[in-house]
């Protein structure tokens, strides 16, 4: 007999394509073909399209594809254009901000240009993407959450980019565009600014990022369990709680005392969505601006405790007397 | 589950697992319990290491006695202490731990001995020069452990970890973006996409290494991020040049106190120092003596950093000591007393400029 209740759903149902609901006018046409795609369907809806491009979208994706290009053409440039070390040095490559010493004028293109018209294009892109989502909300007579939730990421993204740069007073602050490259400049970041784990917006950031792992598997993991009863069809137990709802509630409050309503979980998993990228950008934007070495901001509030010694007292050579430069 | 599923699974696995390391890994703790400060070991690795730094056997110590090399040979500039069976010895050692074995002493030393028209000698004299001067005047980095020829040389003629000023490939050419001098994957820092050459600005020059504030608050230090990649690139190769982590000399929660480090941050601390002292003391004025075969693309001389004796281990050769067995080379100096090398070719001095 059929089931229905595994994430990778055995049973696919094939109807129609549904083609949507009405649009306003002066919307473009939503763009065929509407096929149906078995591996697909075993994931999510088996139904593809139809897609909505639109003028925002398109423009997204033409300055989406412009930073793109010229992030990719850089790194395949810096390679001398070989195929083969392209691809075995990819991880490695980047296009990088411009250095310290240019500040935030605007550099030559090969001197950081190309890297601040990337990141010009790709906020473009984003932006006009957010702008996109936000109008498709409306379209369809729905919340605008998703664009709300969407900007928060890009708001950490911005921090990162452009914004504590320009507070900063140079670019070179910035992040480069690169797999290893971007993933250096955040380590370096944490050391220059004396261990970004004493940043409290930074321990916030974090409490809210593994907050919504831990809050998606308690939600997924308890729609799942009840779906035999009905849970799965969330919208009916909100507004008329049946057993699913009752049964739902009452195992988290037998497990932990307290159960999040059919409606409110979601606002806590969006909330602690959003406010993940939220204070970490604030982290971010305090950082170099505000406090210059997290760990001493952190023993100086009495935040970092102090360990015991275990070594011989350690003094810095440099401040003895006849030290070497 | 079918067996091309099986297969699959396992494959799939196997890739996840690539970057790990096979077991056996010990963990050694050295800070106090929770501070993480602790040496990931693995004994398989570490007997492959063992293996490459087995200390060869001294040559019997020399009589004290007999008459001075000096007044026997000519030409003798800095072992003019020795007695003659004392500076046969050094010759032998050295014949053993650099010279190529099918030019033995003719890799030096033409069919008159006293003469310098080898360049291969005059690297020689000031090499003695300097192995005398670092167990002298660096006891604060090599201790009484000392170092020989061999610390580095370990049987080369040109020690296996040298390195040269790197500008990079001329990928900066055009309106192509300039890599800022990294993103490549270099042996020299670990293989990240750190910059490649920390050791110009750092172990040749005297750039600061220190980028963390001293105050919780901004107090005008102006250390960029781009500045910091450098520092953490040359630590970079401090981990990978003596196989240890970070918290063999750091409590990696700051950095930068050092209240909180190891006492062997204060003897790398030194090391930095002794290494820019020999670059620029002893290598530098020695790049007009290579011939061009042997010098780098700027056309600079071949530098030491922390790998050219350590070669992998926290200590060389594991902290045996073979200077102890030979007092020859820990004699004094006769700086004064040996010509000026020819001037050096002056370093590319654009690459020295401080970094802004």
């Amino acid at each position: 007999m059929a089931e229905y209740q595994n994430i990778f759903t055995r049973v696919q149902v094939h109807a129609p394509p549904y083609l949507g609901v009405q649009l306003p006018r002066g919307a473009w046409g939503r763009q065929r073909p509407v096929g149906f795609n078995h591996l697909l369907g075993r994931f999510g809806d088996a139904q593809v399209g139809p897609i909505y491009l639109g003028t925002l979208g398109l423009m997204s994706l033409i300055c989406g594809f412009i930073a793109f290009e010229i992030i990719g053409l850089n790194m395949f440039a810096s390679v001398h254009w070989n195929p083969v070390q392209f691809v075995r040095q990819l991880p490695w490559l980047a296009l990088e901000p411009p250095a310290p010493a240019n500040g935030l004028h605007i550099p030559r293109l090969q001197d950081g240009g190309w890297w601040l018209m990337a990141g010009f294009f790709l906020t473009t892109s984003v932006l006009l993407w957010w702008l996109r989502m936000y109008r498709r909300a409306r379209a369809l007579g729905m919340g605008t959450h998703v664009s709300w939730a969407f900007l928060a990421a890009i708001w950490l993204m911005l921090v990162l980019g452009i914004i504590r740069p320009v507070l900063m007073g140079s670019f070179g602050e910035a992040v480069p565009f690169g797999i290893f490259p971007h993933l250096d400049w955040t380590a370096a970041f944490s050391l220059r600014y004396g261990n970004l784990f004493y940043n409290p917006f930074h321990c916030l950031s974090i409490v809210f990022l593994y907050g919504s792992t831990l809050l998606f598997a308690m939600h997924g993991g308890t729609i799942l369990a009840v779906s035999r009863l009905g849970g799965d069809r969330e919208l009916e137990q909100i507004v008329d709680r049946g057993t699913a709802a009752e049964r739902a509630g009452l195992f988290w409050r037998w497990t932990m005392g307290f159960n999040a309503t059919m409606e409110s979980i979601h606002r806590w998993a969006w909330w602690f969505a959003v406010l993940c990228p939220l204070v970490g950008g604030i982290g971010i934007l305090l950082t170099g601006t505000v406090v210059d070495n997290w760990y001493l901001w952190a023993v100086k509030h009495h935040v970092a405790p102090m360990y015991p010694h275990v070594f011989p007292p350690v003094i810095d050579p440099a401040t003895l007397p006849g030290a070497p430069k | 589950m079918s067996h091309c599923r099986k297969v699959f699974l396992l494959v799939g696995a196997m890739t996840l697992m690539a970057g790990c390391e096979r077991p056996p890994v010990e963990a050694l703790q050295g800070g106090y319990r929770g501070t993480a400060m602790e040496e990931i070991i693995n004994p398989r690795d570490d007997a492959v290491t063992a293996a490459a730094n087995i200390v060869p056997a001294a040559i019997p110590a020399a009589p004290a006695e007999g008459p001075l090399a000096s007044s026997v040979y000519q030409n003798i500039q800095v072992l003019k202490d020795l007695n003659v069976a004392q500076f046969t010895r050094v010759m032998l050692a050295m014949t053993q731990w650099v010279a190529p074995p099918d030019q033995s002493c003719n890799y030096c030393h033409g069919a008159n001995m006293a003469s310098d028209d080898r360049y291969t000698k005059v690297v020689a004299r000031r090499m003695l020069q300097m192995v005398r001067y670092i167990n002298t005047d660096w006891k604060d980095h090599v201790g009484k452990t000392g170092v020989t020829c061999y610390t580095c040389h370990r049987g080369n003629a040109v020690p296996k970890n040298v390195w040269f000023i790197n500008p990079g490939e001329s990928s900066h050419t055009g309106l192509i973006a300039s890599n800022a001098g990294q993103n490549k994957p270099s042996p020299g820092v670990g293989l990240s996409s750190l910059p490649y050459d920390p050791f110009t600005r750092l172990l040749l020059g005297d750039h600061n290494i220190r980028v963390i504030s001293d105050a919780a608050l901004p107090d005008g230090n102006r250390s960029s991020i781009k500045q910091t990649e450098g520092t953490y690139a040359l630590m970079m190769h401090f981990s990978k040049s003596l196989g240890v982590n970070c918290t063999y000399c750091h409590n990696s929660r700051s950095f930068a106190v050092w209240d909180a480090s190891t006492p062997k941050r204060t003897t790398a601390w030194y090391g930095i120092r002794m290494v820019r002292d020999l670059n620029n003391d002893y290598l530098l004025p020695l790049t007009a003596t290579f011939p061009a075969h042997r010098l780098g693309v700027l056309g600079d001389v071949a530098k030491v950093n922390c790998a050219t004796c350590h070669q992998g281990v926290f200590k060389p050769l594991y902290g045996t000591s073979m200077a102890k067995d030979y007092p020859e080379l820990q004699g004094p100096l006769h700086t004064s007393e040996v010509p000026a090398t020819a001037p050096a070719a002056p370093p590319p001095t654009a690459l020295l400029q401080p970094s802004p």
